[in-house]
């Protein structure tokens, strides 16, 4: 499907097949579509073109009051004018459940997210995570095919939100509803998710469950996004599953290029954690792709220490080294040292360099 | 400690210092009670006369003749008056109906939907506001009189109306700029249609604001004299029947009735401060910022 605003392409010809009872992410930073794209779904704006399938249904076109959807907004949207309990009974007030069922239903939802007490409290009288906890109810009462999250933890502090995320886990797992879930916070996403969209200018950039967007990103920008990377950029020497690569740090190793042709340009990725530090001096394990720098900065963070080293060719490389053992990390090289840093091969894989053209089109 | 202080000083300053820190502490005090006192001094003027005993013919002469209660317990025996008096409140609850049914229709047209000539629209409805009154009046009556239109009620219907719409919507199209429309799209997220959602959402949430509007609408209306007096024809209303009685002597009763408005108008005032306080505890559901989200 694809959305327009006059002549800006909000959504651009994004297609995503969620499986039924899954816990689905669309991530990606402010303004990539996550939030049309969740809009288009629920009825509230019309897709330009394309169309939105639920339970093989094409709901395109009907009013949201129509289709089996519901949503949490960001905002919660709670109606202030209602208790607690009527906010919750409303959807079903307005299929016409009868009052007994009604009632049944709503105390169950209540007592789900841990709101029996403030049955009969106005919205404002609650704290913003009980707010949200009612959003939450008021839309699972009505047992949606599909439910629509809108970053629901964005405006909740820190320690809330962790506590909400696991909350919310818990919830869809017992419903077995599916979630469609849009939110900007990576670490949200990878806790939470089956599955994450990762949406960068109205595309996704891929998809995947957690490990595979952290583990092996499709494109630079994905990589960029999630986590801390190490992008190093080359060109593909010979492409092929045992190709090889020559990095412009000046080492070439070899690695799978799969859908890399030879000459191209590309950015071989690997994870800060995933790279280990060693005296230049000593002997390389052959096996091991390395490649050494200098080291720039060395920087304490309590679980880990971070080490930044710059690269023959200028690139900054990001390394942690868990600090499990005080005699080891007085072992570490300080600033000014020259260092070679090594990984496994299959914890790096390559990503190709997004050209001038933005000739990648990796849909999910 | 402080007030320890200050007691064992005060025997020791002369009085003329004393005094003069006193007023220095109060005021603020003392100028805001002389501001509140010259503006109810004239109404506390016609309550105090409305017990008076008048002259012979019972009428006002401005000069106090004696207590009595019999004007309040007659209070509706002048016909003239009490005739007045309810057409006056007539022409208001038909006229603040009518305008705020009208200008709260034009509040949402105007906040909600982007037309031709909106903007023009949202200039030329203040208006009426900066217009002088005696411009209005004059120039409905030289339109009722080329529409031929025979001045009475409905003339002054159509003239109050007119002149309280603009009131409406200002009042109404500034609650609804505040208004999350989301909470909209909530309940048509739950099943509502669009006029479900405009009675169980919209309108409640709204009613303040509009119920605001109407008390305006009908004290303007039932206040109006300067366009009633060109479009009133034979009709009378209250504020005509004082300006004509006036000019010969005012039945005591007038304060008596002016004075139950002005009680009557006191007490809807507190009922709409209490009611908008209701509504900004009602507005105060917006999720407050609890720390800006974490960038993780």
């Amino acid at each position: 499907m694809t959305k327009r605003f006059g002549d800006v392409v909000a959504v651009d010809d994004l297609s995503i097949a969620f499986a039924e009872g899954e816990f689905f992410t669309l991530l990606g930073p402010s303004g990539c579509g996550k939030t049309t794209t969740l809009r288009m779904i629920a009825g509230f704006e019309q897709e330009t073109a394309g169309q939105v399938l639920i339970d093989g249904e094409d709901v395109a076109g009907l009013p949201p009051y129509k289709r089996p959807t519901n949503t949490v907004f960001q905002s919660y949207a709670l109606f202030p004018h209602l208790s607690v309990r009527d906010n919750v009974a409303f959807g079903l007030k307005r299929k016409g459940v009868d009052r007994a069922e009604t009632e049944r239903r709503v105390s169950e939802e209540l007592g789900r997210v841990g709101l029996a007490q403030e049955a009969n409290r106005r919205p404002a009288q609650l704290s913003g995570g009980q707010q949200q906890r009612v959003a939450l109810a008021r839309a699972l009462v009505n047992l949606p095919k599909v439910l629509l999250l809108d970053e629901p933890l964005g405006a909740l502090d820190l320690k809330l939100r962790k506590g909400l995320q696991v909350e919310l886990k818990r919830i869809q797992r017992e419903v077995g509803i599916t979630f469609v879930y849009v939110t900007h916070d990576q670490e949200e996403a990878l806790t939470m998710s089956d599955r994450i969209a990762v949406m960068n200018r109205g595309r996704v950039e891929q998809v995947g469950d957690p490990e595979q967007v952290y583990d092996r990103p499709a494109t630079s920008f994905v990589a960029g996004f999630i986590g801390v990377s190490n992008l190093m950029p080359g060109t593909v020497a010979s492409a092929g599953a045992r190709g090889e690569v020559k990095l412009d740090a000046g080492v070439t190793i070899k690695a799978s290029t799969d859908g890399l042709s030879a000459g191209a340009r590309c950015q071989a990725v690997v994870r800060p954690e995933k790279l280990q530090v060693s005296d230049p001096k000593g002997r390389a394990d052959r096996k091991q792709p390395s490649v050494e720098g200098v080291v720039e900065s060395s920087l304490y963070l309590g679980t880990s220490t971070q080490l930044i080293v710059r690269l023959p060719d200028s690139v900054a490389m990001t390394v942690l080294v868990p600090n499990a053992d005080e005699a080891e990390r007085q072992r570490l090289p300080g600033g000014g040292a020259k260092v070679r840093l090594s990984w496994a091969p299959e914890h790096m894989h390559l990503v190709p360099v997004a050209g001038p053209a933005g000739g990648d089109s990796s849909d999910g | 400690m402080e007030a320890a202080t200050v007691s064992s000083r005060a025997g020791s300053k002369p009085a003329p210092a004393r005094a003069w820190a006193w007023l220095r502490r109060n005021a603020l005090l003392i100028f805001a009670g002389l501001a509140v006192l010259y503006m109810l001094v004239p109404i506390f003027v016609i309550a105090v006369f409305s017990f008076d005993t008048g002259n012979a013919q019972g009428e006002l002469d401005f000069a106090w003749d004696g207590f009595t209660l019999e004007y309040w317990q007659n209070a509706f025996a002048n016909k003239a008056v009490t005739e007045s008096m309810v057409t006056s409140l007539e022409l208001a609850a038909l006229a603040t109906v009518v305008s705020t049914a009208i200008g709260t229709l034009m509040a949402m047209a105007l906040v909600r939907h982007e037309f031709f000539g909106r903007r023009a629209t949202n200039l030329l409805i203040i208006l009426p506001l900066a217009t002088p009154e005696i411009v209005i009046g004059a120039a409905l009556l030289s339109m009722f009189i080329s529409y031929k239109v025979s001045l009475g009620f409905t003339s002054l219907f159509i003239a109050h109306v007119m002149f309280s719409i603009s009131f409406v919507v200002v009042v109404v199209r500034s609650r609804l700029i505040g208004f999350d429309r989301s909470i909209e799209e909530a309940a048509a997220d739950l099943g509502s249609t669009p006029l479900t959602t405009f009675r169980t959402v919209t309108l409640p949430l709204l009613a303040p604001g509009i119920v605001g509007a109407a008390l305006l609408a009908f004290a303007l209306s039932l206040d109006d004299f300067v366009i009633s007096n060109f479009n009133s024809g034979t009709t009378v209303t209250f504020p005509l029947f004082i300006f004509g009685a006036s000019l010969r002597g005012i039945p005591v009763q007038v304060n008596v009735l002016a004075t139950m408005l002005f009680v009557l108008t006191a007490l809807t005032i507190v009922l709409v401060l209490w009611q908008q306080r209701k509504a900004k505890e009602m507005a105060s559901v917006r999720p407050e910022q609890e720390g800006q989200p974490a960038q993780v």
